[in-house]
């Protein structure tokens, strides 16, 4: 990335990994960014790092601007290694002795990760650092969304360095908001589905300090994706909407499928959800990533999971979704299963365990047809459907 | 005494081992823990916290 004057005095000096599509298995189709900010004030400071094999690249790109030997302090938002694996190239240019501030967890988490012993200086949460003409301020942020995460706000600026919150894995020639518009928003969205969603409280209560707080934003500086300057309010009402975990009135089929029964089944239940008016959208795991169903999971109300048993089990793509969606705690949401088998059909069983143990309402015991399904199969799926759009329709 | 487990990142109040990082002696039961007392790790407060089951 060619560094960005993101505001006077103020730069990017992040990287562009163009050619990421797997980061720890959340699909980037679009590849992502690794940001860091320097800035240049009568001291000189840099807030977070990128990935350990961009760390050249970060360097290079702080040394058009300055000498990285001038750098005053580093901050460290989050300990995650796609913000800190520079730290140590960063640390031996700047000097090894210069101080690295960080919140309290992150000074334990950090030296869980680097056996140096860098000269930590661990912030109090609403704790200020003074830069000559500007102060820097900073907010815990604790499971947002790691136990050491927080943001650092430049208090003249009024501009907000978040880390990994309103980021997004996108990799473009965009670099603002103003320049990519509301195509970006999905990808806000996929993130906070798949890394936020757990901690909707928490993200709520963070929403509550800063109105409290008082806190204006001319400008959020995530550490993925593109920067929030033109309106930075668009973000933080999308967050509390997806926060509020307000579905929609739409219907998961997420599934998997052996001889294309349960596939069938699928494409029935859909047919009878779409009967009752009611939006519907299919997503075969063999060809959906889980965390593109994720996204989609974060507005349905109803969430369908289909499985054809095998050995006696469900299928291991389901098995990973499920897995998956346990662990990101979706809130308020109808379930259903269903299935093909041959003879003991445990799978339909299996799944609405699973939905129960996350407190899915399940409104139907579940749907098996064994082997293939007759006209009589048939009917019986678009009837699971129709049964499953109602639900949804009257129950809001 | 029972175990109390972090309803937000997991983190299990053990009153064998109480939180010595944090001024609370071994053999302190959760429900004596004062009411400004945090989860170690991620800052909930009491009322986030269930007895493990």
């Amino acid at each position: 990335m060619e560094q960005t004057e993101i505001a006077k005095g103020i730069y990017n000096v992040g990287v562009v990994d163009w050619n990421i599509r797997d980061f720890h298995g959340y699909s980037t189709h679009n590849g992502t960014t690794y940001n860091a900010f320097l800035i240049v004030d009568e001291k000189i400071a840099l807030i977070d790092t990128v990935k350990k094999p961009f760390s050249d690249q970060l360097i290079e790109n702080i040394s058009r601007i300055v000498d990285p030997k001038k750098i005053d302090f580093v901050i460290s938002n989050h300990t995650e290694m796609d913000h800190s694996g520079g730290l140590p190239r960063v640390m031996h240019r700047i000097g090894e002795d210069k101080p690295l501030y960080c919140s309290k967890m992150g000074e334990k988490n950090l030296s869980k990760h680097f056996s140096r012993k860098w000269n930590y200086q661990a912030v109090e949460n609403g704790g200020t650092l003074s830069l000559g003409k500007r102060t820097l301020q900073f907010l815990e942020t604790r499971m947002l969304h790691w136990p050491d995460s927080m943001f650092t706000y430049l208090v003249e600026d009024k501009i907000l360095f978040s880390s990994d919150g309103f980021g997004q894995h996108y990799a473009g020639p965009e670099k603002f908001d103003d320049q990519v518009g509301d195509a970006i928003m999905i990808h806000a969205k996929k993130y906070f589905a798949n890394i936020l969603l757990l901690y909707s409280a928490q993200t709520l209560k963070l929403m509550e300090t800063v109105n409290k707080l008082g806190l204006e934003f001319n400008m959020i500086c995530p550490d993925h994706g593109i920067i929030w300057r033109k309106d930075p309010k668009k973000i933080i009402d999308a967050y509390v909407e997806w926060s509020e975990q307000k579905s929609g009135k739409k219907v998961l089929i997420v599934y998997d499928t052996m001889w294309h029964s349960t596939e069938q089944m699928a494409g029935k239940i859909a047919e009878g959800v779409s009967l009752e008016g009611v939006e519907v959208r299919p997503m075969n795991l063999r060809h959906c990533h889980r965390s593109d169903v994720m996204t989609e999971v974060m507005d349905a109300r109803a969430v369908v999971i289909g499985s054809p048993t095998l050995n006696n089990n469900i299928y291991p793509t389901v098995s990973d979704f499920l897995t998956y969606m346990k662990g990101l705690k979706p809130k308020g949401k109808i379930g259903a299963s269903f299935g093909s088998y041959g003879w003991s059909g445990e799978a339909v069983g299996v799944i609405k365990s699973e939905l129960e143990a996350m407190k899915f309402e399940m409104i139907d015991p579940g749907l098996k047809i064994q082997y293939v399904p007759d006209p009589e199969g048939i009917e019986a799926c678009i009837e699971f459907g129709r049964k499953i759009g109602k639900a949804v329709k009257e129950g809001g | 005494m029972d175990r109390y487990v972090c309803n937000i990142c997991g983190y299990v109040y053990d009153p064998i081992e109480g939180d010595p990082d944090n001024e609370i002696v071994p053999g302190t039961a959760f429900d004596d823990l004062p009411d400004n007392w945090e989860c170690p790790v991620c800052g909930a407060s009491k009322d986030d916290f269930s007895k493990e089951e």
